[in-house]
């Protein structure tokens, strides 16, 4: 069997996705797992090629999700006729400019050093938002409900669309990720993160791509943001960007698998979709003759076994899992070291 | 490999177990009125998340148990857990919305689940309550038809809160040169009424600081050194969890007096005062509802819902408390919108958009509360098409150490002082996602 091409292989599956549409039936699957998936997993992917790829740990992912979500909110109010996918893009870039900025300390901090660092991003990002009314709109709760959404002519205004959309623009930021980490900037990421020396040795201009790495991890990030809080949630407040959901994205690449594209993607859904799971199976089962209070604290024990269980049976994440599996059935895959394949 | 597959066939299992679930929900009875409940029983809230919650369905069980359901339709309801995160929240909100029959009305008990509601609820035609809290400017009907902050909104509070100090010194016009302090949580919540404490100070001449105690508020030493230092008459504790004893505790290792510490509707619980111990002792609350088992509709759950071993509460002692008594005047005004909805759509389920009609028309006097068996539980409420509030009443409750007691009368907020704020903040919020407001004047004629 031949061997599919990273980038054609995610064509086929966003095509796939797009395509299965009409054959969901319910809108709560859209608007309560797709779509909020979608987001997790750009989110995902980001911080996976910045920790990942380039070996810089972050826990500042929830703050420059923040700042993507408040920059679209920004521009959308306050630039008339602003085109959503405009505004978007802005978000991207605005985060990622805040990145290069939160990534300086990379150049001289390592490991959990830098870790720390990034909390500071964090921290200032929640304080700002919560701090200045101006980001909120004047709205003195710092509460902000989201606009109504157009692309030219057409509202964004179901659960489909917003879906469609979520799905077009990870669909194009993943493309492009896939061929960033199988290209030059990716190899370079991973030498960065192997052998800082060696990488300097062999002629990576360390502090540049350190930084292109923040940035482009940001901006994945910041768009993962934007797309969060206008096509899920609806509304959008600094205290839903805290520390809690920094780590809900650590783990998401840990479960996922780090220094992977499709990594992300499973993770995210092991996050994400799997509680809901869980949660609904339980409402279902236990919900009459049990206190719900009482339900969601065994999913959660469950939840917690599972992941001991899946990272026993695959300590570097379902992204090798799964790529186990295919070498089970003898797909023909050459032996992957973790490198930047899609496969 | 075989674990893998059995691993693989149980998540699908599960799945299509979880994606059945509303169906499964549903029962072909032949009258009934669904309330979908957001609670939370676990996390950092559960005190208030089961003490409302438990409160609200011990009442919706007695209607069905003494009374047949309300006009012999039967109230049915079920939960979703949310722990007070708005993620879990809006899911929760997405997974109920389908349910059979129809939502009547939500009910989240939190601000942040309920402004990501605004606009589904809004698209779904379904009512969205939010007892003494939420979005001030949905008070305004015209802007907001489906959204119903009952009772008291967070600028209401405020002003009575400064008309209740008003009233400890001998009158509004002493306030001139005194001294307040107000200690808010930093979150949207707390800095809510910011501005309105600042136009009253400008109104009545106090003089005023206020100070914030970061999220989560278990460190304020610095805070009341400073409180120290301003020495006012009167500090306002617009607090939030844990941030509420311990600023008690921590007012008198400084040596200021807990009956000069007046607690906004998020301080009133017995949880904000018991874990203070002594400290608490003369700490003064605000509350739309008020507490205990005298009245004869809570006297009528323990009676017949407790009785038939139906009640919610795990812990019996707690009927009576604060969380509990708002539950059950939360659970009477859903009730009182279905029966007056009913009144005029005819005694079968109803659709949201009916029952919001009735929220509308929610007018309950003093004697029609008397006659709910609620008479001094809360005052009463007489909601419009232009005010979502309702012209709700607030009375003051002191802690004696062990529970609470009312001090004061039922007092009126300054509505006319706060209506022009209200409707320019729901005019820019029309403004900018474009909804035109209703003609609330057309609206009375036609109805």
């Amino acid at each position: 069997m031949a061997r599919l091409n990273p980038s054609h292989a995610a064509i086929v599956l966003f095509l796939v996705m797009a395509l299965g549409v009409p054959f969901i039936p319910s809108n709560y699957i859209f608007d309560a797992i797709l779509t909020p998936l979608l987001a997790i997993s750009l989110a995902g992917l980001g911080l996976n090629l910045l920790a990942g790829y380039a070996g810089q740990v972050s826990l500042g992912s929830s703050a420059f999700m923040a700042v993507g979500a408040f920059t679209a909110y920004n521009f959308l109010l306050r630039v008339p006729g602003l085109p959503l996918l405009a505004a978007l893009l802005l978000a991207g870039v605005v985060t990622a400019a805040f990145g290069v900025l939160f990534g300086l300390p990379s150049l001289r901090l390592k490991g959990f050093y830098l870790a720390i660092s990034t909390l500071a991003a964090q921290f200032f990002v929640q304080w700002a938002l919560t701090n200045f009314a101006w980001f909120s709109g004047g709205d003195t709760s710092g509460v902000i409900t989201t606009p109504p959404l157009f692309i030219g002519p057409i509202a964004i205004d179901t659960p489909v669309k917003r879906y469609l959309l979520s799905l077009f623009v990870v669909a194009v930021l993943t493309l492009i990720a896939t061929r960033l980490v199988a290209g030059r900037a990716g190899r370079e990421f991973i030498a960065i993160r192997d052998n800082e020396l060696a990488a300097r040795v062999l002629g990576v201009k360390i502090l540049r791509t350190k930084l292109f790495a923040c940035a482009v991890s940001s901006f994945y990030i910041g768009v993962a943001g934007a797309l969060w809080a206008f096509l899920y949630l609806q509304t959008v407040e600094p205290a839903g960007f805290d520390l809690d959901r920094s780590f809900e994205i650590l783990f998401v690449i840990i479960i996922g698998g780090l220094a992977s594209i499709r990594g992300a993607f499973l993770g995210a859904a092991f996050i994400v979709v799997l509680p809901l799971l869980l949660s609904r199976a339980g409402a279902a089962v236990f919900g009459a003759t049990f206190d719900s209070g009482l339900v969601d604290i065994i999913e959660k024990i469950i939840l917690g076994v599972l992941i001991i269980v899946f990272l026993r049976a695959e300590p570097a994440g379902l992204s090798a899992l799964v790529a186990r599996i295919k070498r089970g059935r003898g797909l023909a895959l050459p032996t992957t070291k973790i490198t930047g394949n899609f496969s | 490999m075989r674990f893998r597959k059995q691993l693989a066939a149980s998540a699908l299992a599960l799945s299509l177990l979880g994606l059945g679930a509303p169906r499964a929900h549903a029962q072909a009875a032949a009258q009934e009125q669904y309330f979908p409940l957001q609670s939370y029983r676990v996390g950092p809230y559960a005190a208030g998340g089961t003490g409302f919650f438990g409160g609200f369905i011990d009442y919706m069980n007695l209607i069905n148990l003494r009374d047949g359901g309300v006009n012999g339709v039967k109230l049915s309801w079920s939960e979703c857990e949310t722990q007070y995160i708005v993620e879990q929240g809006v899911e929760c909100y997405q997974r109920l919305k389908t349910h059979v029959p129809a939502p009547s009305a939500w009910n989240p008990l939190s601000v942040g689940i309920a402004y990501a509601m605004i606009p589904g609820i809004t698209a779904d035609k379904v009512p969205l309550i939010t007892i003494d809290h939420g979005r001030t400017d949905s008070t305004d009907g015209a802007v907001f038809p489906y959204v119903f902050p009952l009772l008291m909104n967070p600028y209401s509070e405020t002003s009575a809160i400064v008309n209740f100090i008003g009233s400890r010194i001998g009158g509004d016009d002493k306030l001139a040169g005194k001294s307040i302090v107000v200690l808010y949580h930093g979150s949207p919540y707390g800095k809510e009424t910011i501005p309105i404490y600042q136009l009253l100070a400008k109104k009545y001449g106090f003089t005023l600081n206020q100070i914030e105690v970061p999220d989560p508020g278990t460190e304020q030493e610095a805070q009341w050194l400073e409180i120290r230092r301003i020495h006012p008459d009167y500090v306002v504790l617009r607090g939030w969890g844990v941030m509420n004893p311990v600023a008690l505790k921590t007012a008198q290792k400084t040596g200021f007096p807990a009956d000069h510490i007046i607690g906004n509707v998020w301080s009133n619980s017995e949880e904000d005062a018991r874990p203070a111990g002594e400290a608490a002792k003369g700490y003064i609350a605000l509350t739309t509802q008020a507490t205990g088992t005298s009245y004869p509709v809570i006297q009528q759950i323990e009676n017949t819902v407790y009785a038939a071993g139906k009640g919610d509460m795990a812990d019996k002692s707690r009927i009576g408390s604060v969380y509990y008594n708002l539950g059950v005047v939360n659970g009477i005004l859903n009730v009182e919108a279905v029966r007056i909805a009913q009144a005029k759509f005819g005694e079968q389920t109803l659709t949201g958009d009916q029952v919001r009609w009735g929220f509308e028309h929610l007018d309950l006097d003093p004697d029609r509360v008397k006659a709910l068996g609620a008479a001094g539980l809360f005052h009463s409420i007489n909601v419009t098409c232009s005010d979502h509030e309702g012209h709700g009443l607030v009375t003051f409750q002191q802690w004696d150490g062990t529970q609470w007691h009312r001090i004061s009368d039922w007092i009126a907020p300054d509505w006319s002082l706060l209506r022009p704020i209200i409707e320019a903040s729901a005019n820019k919020y029309a403004a900018q996602n474009g909804i035109t407001p209703r003609d609330c004047g057309k609206q009375v004629a036609s109805n």
